[in-house]
This record gives structure tokens, C-alpha cells and sequence, in this order.
């Protein structure tokens, strides 16, 4: 069977009168296994809604291909475009319809079956909102909306374009859920996002992007263990003494502020059965390496947001 | 991979065509501005333009008669309102405020007129009312005095069968320019809203394509443009006392053609603004002086030679001289063939610069 996605060396530059040449994508190259979970991410203007763009067929690249479900998405062709389905940044929707209208519209033009379009408002929670004007529904239900019509088609692979930027919280894990339950159903799921703690809590391989390249791929949990990075242990101050500090730090690094002390250890086990025996566990915080620890040691930049 | 699912494509594309005609044509009823634009706002004008343009002409000259005017006692009351007055000064300010549309004065056998200089058109009108009256008294005394001589009289008769009041003239040229308003401003504003909220983007990724969705949305601006243009003809006729011909159902292929030329406008239009102000002020920008130049709102005939010869270049200007012929003069369609050619090539012309210079990356 083929791969969901397969990109090789996609390249696409911008010639602006003033901005001069920007090189949105500069040869990225990847592949989406069939009913995999794969992250894009990268900061603001890295270049992943042009490459995403491109991969869903809305944009010719200058050079490289693309194949999706074993087919060029370009020229545009019903067969594939059923087969896929696409949440653009924007939410994209008819004016002044109603969220059923809307999703019945996005469903005849998928020729999807009758009763699909009410399965999928109750699928993200909107039946009860379902004869509320588009422009009237909340940002997170508009988001929610336009995945519903994402989906009614029925897709294999569906494409995700920062579906949760500018919600809030409670909003953004209500769509994790939602999206958990996309995959779960066996569909390739494609997200971009510039959330460390989302690709983190989703994907199952992440493709780290900046400055118009791919500089990693790897699984969060993979990525992490690769950096071989020490664990940062914090208790509360005033539990230990100087010379007990000095021995449980074994010579790796520790400071030592007027609140806390801060050890880093490439064994933590060790260390935390150390500090329960002497009872000085007040104020503890562990924390392994993330995906930011990541992001900076594989661009050597700091991540922002 | 089955692809089962996929249907005989022409059979597919017209049921997607039929879904996206009711969504836009829903979403077109919904949006009261929209309304608003289309149907009331020409109705408005055609109420405001016919009481501008209705009031004069019908109603009688109000003359002051300064002292003892003899000639005015066989004045007819339908011709002529008579005022007396004291004197000439009184008469003169009374005319400098438009109180009246001329003063008479008679002394002897000498009637002096004097017209309006505040309001020229019924001033003169009433001028011209007052020497008729002078001139049937003279015909009276002279036929008494030689009952045998032949005496010439001059019978008037308005032409187009005395039919063309006001409206006649005007409602043509204001569904004209209706037309013109709703075809630029919805094209214009449409593409505005598509590069915000990126709708044609979405649609490019749906099994329909493209040219399945252009031409849901051209056709629903073709069906607002009938819409609009029965509702007008019917409060012209029913309302305000317009008579149509037996060819007026012309006025619909007229108003369809016109609608075309008009959206290509309103797509280069769009093409260049980037928000909905933008392009309702560029709409403006161009609707307006086109329907200045092209008769829409008073007879081209009323404006000065250059004007008529920058009106040869407005598509507004042929839809109007087609509506008027077909609608009040009840031509054949044959006659308007040169304007139908005109609208024609001017919607081809336009829609292939539109479809050159449109930046397609930007929607």
C-alpha cells in the first residue's frame, strides 16, 4: 500500500517588490505513514502552511512532488479530493447559513450520504447549535464546525491548519479530544501547530520546521530521549545540608538559590530515592527535557511564540 | 483503494452546482443589506426622481397680474393662476422668491411679460402660455372684423403619443443603473470576502470544482438581476403609472447581458481592492459617474456634447437606450441589436482583463 503523503524536495520562493526573495519552503521532504498521527512544528512564518498548502494541491511548488494516497494532487481531481479532507487557518465558510446548512452544503458537494451531516454536528458537539447563523457560533465552535465539514466527506487523510490557535484552554482540549478521536478512527491526521505541549500531546512523529526547512523528524518521546539531556529536580531550600547538597549532586551540576536548589541529574531514580530517605522532599518539582529543549538544540534558537 | 463511491462526474457536478445555488442564493435572501442595495434603493431613487422631474409641466402657470390685467379675464383656470398685485415692485420680489412664474403688466394695448429669473424653466413656460393667450385674443378681434379670412391654427400634439410622462423616461434609465450598482458592487465585495474568508480556497478542495462554483455564484447574480428587475417593473407600473409594451419581458436577456458586463467590472474591481471598504468606495467610484454620463437619471439629450460622447464608451448607457426602447417605446428586439452587440463585447473585453490580471494566489 502506498504511503498516506510522500514529499520529496518541495521548493517554493517568493518574489515580493519589497520584501525580495523569501524561500517559504526550501527542500522539505518527508512521508506520512497510512493512519499515523504526524506534527508540524514550527514557529510563526517557518513555512508550514505553504508547505501544507502545496501538499493539498492549492499551491504549485517550483520544484519537488508530491503524492497523496499514491497520487499528484495537482491537476485537481474528484477521486482524490473526496478522499481528503481540508480545515484551512481561516474558517471558511457560506454567509449567513446556518451551522446544519452549512454542513449539508459541504456534504452534497461530497456527495456524502443524507444522514452524515447531523452525525458529524454530534460528533464535535454542535446539534444543539445547529440553526445558529455561522458568524453567531463562538471561535472554538467555529473551529469545530469547519472540522465537521473536514470530515463529512468521509476523508482518509485529513489535514489540520493550527485548528486551535487563538482558542482558549478549556476550547483547545476540548478540540485534542475531538482530534484523538479522528485518528483513533483510523484516519491519517496531518497538524500544524506552533504549540510545543500540542504536537507533544497528539502526534506521533513531529516534524520539527524552520526558516523553510525540516530540521528534524522524529516521535515527541524519541526526540526527547535523543538529547540526552539531564533531568532538573528542585526542592525546597533549607532541607539539606551543604555537604549533603555536594554528595547527592555527585558531581553533576547544582545551584543553589536562597527559595530552592536546583539539581541536574542523568539519573533521577537515584536521586529522588536519596532525597525520600532523607525527607526532604518539601517543594519538589521534576522536569524532563520538552519539546522547547528540543527546538533549541536542533535550531540552536530560542523558541517563540 | 475501491473508489466506488465516485459517481458518473457530469451527474455529480450538477447535483454540486444545484447545492452551491441554494447555499449563495440563501445566504444572498439573508444578507438585508444586500436587499436593501438591489431592490429598494432604485425604488427610492425612482420615487425622489419622479417628484423632482413630475412636478413641472402639469400643474398651471401662476401668473401675477400687476394692476387691472383685461386680457387675463379669459384666461383659462387649467392654464393659468392669477394673482393680483399693486404694483411691479411687489411683483418683482414675489418672482425673486419664487412665489410666482411671471408677472404681467398691461397698458393699453401693450401686455408686458415678465418671467421668472429664480426658476428659468417655468418662467419661460409661463412666458410662452402668456403670448398664446395674447395671441387667441388678437385672432378673436381679427376674426370678428373679417369673419371670411382663413385663420391658421396650431394644434400641438406630444409626441410618442403624449405617453411620456416622467416615469417613462426615468424608469428605464434607473433600472439601469440598479443593475449596474448590484452587479459591480456584489462582484466586487464577493471577492473582498473571499480573500478574507478564504471560502474559494475551501470549495478548491472539494470534490467540485472551480468552474462548478463560479458559475453557481454568476448564476445566482443572474437570478438577483431578474428578481430585481420584475419587482422594479412591476412597482414602476402598478405604482407610478408606467406603461409597458408587449415587448417589455425583452428587458430580461437585456438586464441578463448588462449584469455580465457589470460583474466583469466588479471583478477587476475586487481584484485590486483588499477590503470591503475599498471596494464599495472603487464600486462608487465607477458606478457613479457612469450613470451621470449615461442618462441614466435625466435625458443624455439634456447634456452637454462631450458628455454624450464619454457616454458612448458605458455599458450603462446601451442597457439604457435598450430598456427604453423595448420597455416604453415598445421597439422590436431587432432594433437593439447594436446595443445587445455593444453589451456584449463590452462584458468580453472586461472579463478577459479581469481573468488576465486577477492574482488567483491571493483568494
Amino acid at each position: 500500500m502506498d504511503a498516506a503523503i510522500e514529499v520529496a524536495d518541495l521548493r517554493k520562493t517568493y518574489r515580493g517588490r519589497r520584501t525580495g526573495e523569501i524561500r517559504a519552503v526550501d527542500g522539505v521532504s518527508f512521508r506520512v505513514e497510512r493512519g499515523e498521527f504526524f506534527g508540524i512544528l514550527g514557529p510563526n512564518g517557518a513555512g508550514k502552511t505553504t508547505t501544507l498548502e502545496i501538499v493539498e494541491g492549492l499551491r504549485k511548488p517550483d520544484s519537488g512532488t508530491v503524492r497523496l494516497l499514491g497520487r499528484s494532487p495537482w491537476p485537481h481531481s474528484p477521486e482524490l479530493t473526496g478522499r481528503v479532507g481540508v480545515q484551512l487557518q481561516a474558517s471558511a465558510f457560506f454567509e449567513f447559513l446556518t451551522a446544519r446548512e452549512q454542513i449539508e452544503t459541504f456534504a452534497e458537494l461530497y456527495g456524502a450520504a443524507k444522514g452524515r451531516a447531523a452525525e458529524m454536528l454530534d460528533l464535535v458537539g454542535l446539534a444543539e447549535h445547529a440553526n445558529v447563523r455561522c458568524e453567531k457560533l463562538s471561535g472554538g465552535q467555529q473551529q469545530r464546525l469547519s472540522i465537521a465539514c473536514t470530515l463529512v466527506g468521509d476523508p482518509e487523510l485529513v489535514f489540520l491548519d493550527e485548528p486551535t490557535a487563538a482558542l482558549d484552554p478549556q476550547a483547545r482540549r476540548n478540540l485534542w479530544d475531538l482530534m484523538r478521536a479522528i485518528n483513533a478512527e483510523g484516519r491519517t491526521v496531518v497538524l500544524t501547530t506552533h504549540y510545543m505541549e500540542e504536537a507533544e500531546a497528539l502526534c506521533d512523529r513531529v516534524a520539527i520546521m524552520d526558516s523553510g526547512k525540516i530540521r528534524a523528524v522524529d516521535s515527541p518521546a524519541g526526540f526527547v530521549r535523543g538529547l540526552d539531556a539531564p533531568t532538573r529536580v528542585t526542592v525546597a531550600a533549607g532541607q539539606l545540608t551543604d555537604e549533603r547538597v555536594k554528595e547527592l549532586a555527585a558531581g553533576e551540576h547544582v545551584a543553589e538559590g536562597p527559595n530552592a536548589i536546583v539539581f541536574e541529574t542523568r539519573d533521577p531514580r537515584k536521586l529522588l530515592t536519596a532525597l525520600a530517605s532523607d525527607g526532604a522532599l518539601e517543594g519538589l518539582a521534576v522536569r524532563t527535557a520538552n519539546l522547547e529543549d528540543v527546538f533549541l538544540h536542533v535550531t540552536g534558537r530560542e523558541w517563540r511564540e | 483503494m475501491s473508489l466506488g463511491a465516485v459517481r458518473e462526474p457530469r451527474q455529480a457536478r450538477s447535483k454540486a452546482y444545484v447545492s452551491l445555488v441554494k447555499a449563495l442564493g440563501r445566504g444572498w435572501l439573508r444578507d438585508r443589506s444586500q436587499v436593501f442595495f438591489t431592490v429598494l434603493l432604485p425604488l427610492m431613487f425612482m420615487v425622489l426622481l419622479a417628484s423632482v422631474f413630475g412636478s413641472t409641466g402639469d400643474s398651471a402657470s401662476r401668473v401675477l397680474a400687476v394692476g387691472e390685467v383685461p386680457v387675463l379675464d379669459d384666461a383659462d383656470p387649467e392654464d393659468f393662476t392669477v394673482t393680483a398685485v399693486a404694483d411691479l415692485d411687489e411683483a418683482m420680489l414675489m418672482l425673486r422668491e419664487g412665489d410666482a412664474d411671471a408677472a404681467v403688466v398691461q397698458e393699453g394695448d401693450t401686455v408686458r411679460i415678465y418671467p421668472s429669473p429664480t426658476s428659468q424653466t417655468s418662467g419661460s413656460i409661463a412666458a410662452g402660455n402668456l403670448s398664446a393667450l395674447v395671441d387667441n385674443v388678437n385672432v378673436e378681434v381679427l376674426s370678428a372684423a373679417a369673419p371670411g379670412a382663413p385663420v391658421l391654427e396650431a394644434e400641438v400634439e406630444e409626441a410618442d403619443g403624449g405617453g411620456l410622462r416622467a416615469i417613462q423616461y426615468l424608469a428605464p434609465g434607473i433600472l439601469a443603473w440598479g443593475v449596474a450598482i448590484s452587479g459591480v458592487f456584489g462582484a466586487a465585495g464577493t471577492i473582498v470576502d473571499w480573500k478574507r474568508d478564504k471560502l474559494l480556497r475551501r470549495l478548491r478542495l472539494t470534490p467540485a470544482s472551480v468552474k462548478t462554483f463560479l458559475g453557481a455564484k454568476v448564476s445566482v447574480n443572474l437570478l438577483v438581476a431578474v428578481g430585481q428587475t420584475v419587482v422594479f417593473l412591476a412597482v414602476a407600473a402598478l405604482g407610478f403609472g408606467l406603461e409597458l409594451s408587449g415587448w417589455s419581458w425583452f428587458a430580461v436577456p437585456l438586464v441578463l447581458l448588462g449584469t455580465l458586463a457589470f460583474l466583469a467590472i466588479g471583478v477587476v474591481i475586487g481584484g485590486i481592492a483588499q477590503t470591503s471598504p475599498g471596494a464599495a468606495g472603487l464600486s462608487n467610484l465607477v458606478t457613479m459617474p457612469m450613470a451621470f454620463v449615461s442618462g441614466a437619471f435625466w435625458p443624455l439629450a439634456l447634456s452637454p456634447t462631450w458628455v454624450q460622447w464619454i457616454s458612448y464608451l458605458s455599458p450603462m448607457r446601451y442597457l439604457n437606450e435598450a430598456l427604453q426602447s423595448v420597455v416604453v417605446y415598445g421597439s422590436p428586439p431587432v432594433t437593439v441589436l447594436p446595443q445587445l452587440g455593444f453589451l456584449a463585447a463590452f462584458a468580453a473585453i472586461v472579463a478577459v482583463v479581469a481573468w488576465k490580471t486577477f492574482k488567483f494566489d491571493e483568494l
